[in-house]
Formats: structure tokens, C-alpha cells, sequence
């Protein structure tokens, strides 16, 4: 399992991460439900760590999470998801059925590009100084509000215990940076 | 026969280029399929069919059968899946997350910023002159990080010699950037490149907006 301070490690998965970032959160809980252990690198954003030389070695756009993995690095968290689901296709994230796992993918792009991409910080910003500051935390509510009504319609006929059925799939990784 | 080569369905508006992206996949696999417009200016996204089809009301959707697809990343990894001709993954893991990293900054750091919705709002809420302005900073922003990502990658296309995910995702939003945004293709050199590439190429131009059924110059 993960070692914040070198104790027992991969010697191959290394994952650099913010405790805060939605998007690490992502990767850490796709690692856990796998049982892969690996290294926890972290990369204060706060501190702007990311703009480090080595960092950018690593992910020249200065986002995390990065993983490393022996030779291979992989950035995104998407792509990170899509790398593990195929190189450790134990504990799959994805199901086996055609409907089901486009589903998956679904919701885990409204997320990721239709919530998540319009209220960064950055886009809030704006709202507040170009229409007013109660206008932030709206248009914040207004894009969440509507990528989640349309989730609850998505999901309604397909839900067991978990959104798209009885296993934790790719979704609920990508759920957590709303709730 | 025909009513086989016509089996798949694409809910499409001719200048989204969600669809877009889409509508070369499915040239490059040699895939027919019924265009089906939905012109989101007059709104038939909000229409009752096609919200039981999208309850999100985006385009695309693919309809297979008895599958209904919707998001293009959806869409692209369900046709890669069920149509493995003419391949738009590489085998290998680092390049093809690489190609899964390109289309990501594509389809959550650039499109979602510059769509119908966000520019209606921009239009209403802060005025009509700072609609392309808008669009044009955060597509510029996301090319400068596809440059930096693919410069030590790309070769004929982006990532390599052979089209792959990431020109799919890409050539759209070039194309969007150049016609409706006024983007200054001279600060990216690669993409510009990449752009030119495109154009040659038949798949690529038969997707290509003003060639749709819906387009107005159709």
C-alpha cells in the first residue's frame, strides 16, 4: 500500500499527487480498489511544486497526477485510468458489456468535461469580476446542478448499488471532486 | 444489404466538433451510417426523443442497434472496441496513453470552454464582444500545452507517422480555433503542421463541417 515516508514501496508504480487534487484522488482510489501498491510522491500545488525542473521533466503542462511506471509515464488522470484498466486488468473498472461500459465512459466525461472544466478556479474568477460576485457560486451550482440532473436520468435504469450496477466501476472514481 | 451498411446512426450537428471527431472515426473504419442532424441553434437537442436518447442534450450519439452511445470519448472507444479495422489506439501503453492524454486536453480543457452553452452565456450575462475573445484565450492556452506535450512525439501526424486518437480529437478544434475564433496559428508550429496534414486527407475532409447534410452552404 501506499508509504508517505519510504517505508514499505513499489520499487515500480510511483504516483505523484496533491492530497487536495480531485483528479489524484481519481488515480489513488483506481490503485487502491486494485491492490497495487505504490510509491506516493507529493507535489505541493500550493508551493508550485509542479513547476520544478524535475517535475517538468515529467509532465511538461504541470499537472498532476503523473504516474510512472518502470519506463512509462502517464499523465491525466484519464489516461492514467485507461493505463491501469489495461496493464493491471485485475479488479476490472470497466464492465465486459458494450452499453454498460460506454455508460462508464459517459459519465465519466460529463464529469470531467462538462462539470469539472467550468468551475476551476481560473473560470470562477471571471464570472465574479466580469458579472458579480454572487455570480460565481451560481454559475458554479447552475453547471453542477445540470450535469448532475442529467446523471440522476442516465443512471436511474441502470443503477444497483453502485451507478451503473453492483460494481464500483470508473464512474464513482470520477464522482468524488462534486460531492 | 443496404438496410446493413445503414445500421449505425449518428445524431450530428454539422459545426460541433464532437461530432466531428466522430464523423472521422467512422470514415477512417470505412463505417456507413444514416447522418441524422439535430440543430442545436433552434434546440432540438431539448426535444423529448432526443433527450431519452442524451438526457444531457449533447451531440453525438451513436445509435448501433439496440446500443445508444453518447460523448465522443464513449463513442470512440465503443467503435475502436466493436470495429477493430483500421486501428486508432496504438499497441503500445506509452503511446496510446499519450493519444488518450492529447484528446483529454482537447475534450475537457479547450472544447467545454468554448461550446454553445458557455458562449450563450458569456453573450447574456457578460456581453456579446466578449464571446470570441473568451474562446480564443482558453483554445490558445490548450494549444500551447499540445505543443509542449507532442513536440518530442509527433511525426507525420501527432503522435507518430500513422492517424491516431489524438488527430482525431485534434483537427477538429484546430479547424473550430482557425474558422470561428480567430486563433493565431502562427504561435504553434507543430499544430499548424498537423492541420495541413489533415486537410490532405479524404476522411478528414468528408467530416469536415460545411460538408455535412446540415451544413447551411449544403
Amino acid at each position: 500500500m501506499a508509504a508517505k515516508d519510504g517505508g514499505e514501496v513499489s520499487s515500480k508504480l510511483v504516483l505523484y499527487s496533491y492530497w487536495q487534487s480531485s483528479c489524484s484522488w481519481r488515480v489513488r482510489f483506481a490503485l487502491n480498489l486494485k491492490g497495487i501498491s505504490y510509491e506516493y510522491k507529493a507535489v505541493n500545488l500550493a508551493k508550485g511544486e509542479q513547476f520544478s525542473p524535475e517535475f517538468e521533466k515529467l509532465n511538461p503542462l504541470h499537472f498532476v497526477p503523473v504516474l510512472v511506471d518502470g519506463g512509462v509515464i502517464v499523465s491525466d488522470s484519464y489516461a492514467i485510468l485507461m493505463y491501469l484498466e489495461e496493464k493491471y486488468p485485475q479488479r476490472t473498472l470497466l464492465p465486459t458489456d458494450a452499453q454498460r461500459k460506454a455508460l462508464n465512459l459517459q459519465v465519466a466525461s460529463i464529469i470531467s468535461s462538462s462539470i469539472q472544466p467550468l468551475h476551476m478556479l481560473s473560470i470562477l474568477k471571471y464570472t465574479e469580476e466580469k458579472v458579480g460576485p454572487q455570480e460565481r457560486l451560481l454559475f458554479a451550482q447552475t453547471n453542477i446542478e445540470k450535469g448532475f440532473l442529467a446523471l440522476e436520468k442516465l443512471l436511474k435504469d441502470f443503477a444497483g448499488k453502485y451507478a451503473t450496477g453492483e460494481v464500483v466501476c470508473m464512474v464513482l472514481l470520477e464522482f468524488h471532486l462534486c460531492s | 444489404m443496404a438496410h446493413e451498411e445503414k445500421k449505425l446512426k449518428l445524431y450530428s450537428y454539422w459545426r460541433s466538433s464532437c461530432s466531428f471527431r466522430i464523423r472521422i472515426a467512422l470514415n477512417l473504419k470505412g463505417l456507413k451510417y444514416q447522418y441524422i442532424p439535430v440543430n442545436l441553434l433552434k434546440g432540438e437537442q431539448f426535444s423529448p426523443e432526443f433527450q431519452k436518447l442524451n438526457p444531457i442534450g449533447y451531440v453525438p450519439v451513436l445509435v448501433d442497434g439496440e446500443i445508444i452511445v453518447s460523448d465522443s470519448f464513449a463513442i470512440f472507444m465503443y467503435l475502436e472496441e466493436k470495429y477493430p479495422q483500421h486501428p486508432l489506439l496504438p499497441s503500445d501503453l506509452q503511446k496510446k496513453a499519450l493519444n488518450f492524454q492529447a484528446a483529454n486536453i482537447v475534450c475537457s480543457s479547450i472544447q467545454p470552454l468554448q461550446n454553445l452553452a458557455v458562449l450563450k452565456y458569456i453573450e447574456e450575462k457578460v456581453s456579446p464582444d466578449d464571446k470570441i475573445p473568451w474562446a480564443k484565450l482558453h483554445i490558445e492556452k490548450g494549444f500551447e500545452a499540445l505543443e509542449k506535450l507532442l513536440k518530442d512525439h509527433a511525426g507525420r501526424y501527432a503522435t507518430g507517422d500513422e492517424v491516431f486518437m489524438a488527430d482525431l480529437f485534434l483537427a477538429p478544434q484546430i479547424h473550430a480555433g482557425i474558422k470561428r475564433f480567430n486563433v493565431d496559428m502562427a504561435k504553434f508550429p507543430l499544430l499548424s503542421r498537423l492541420n495541413e496534414a489533415y486537410n490532405e486527407l479524404p476522411q478528414f475532409q468528408n467530416a469536415m463541417p460545411e460538408n455535412q447534410p446540415d451544413s447551411p452552404s449544403a
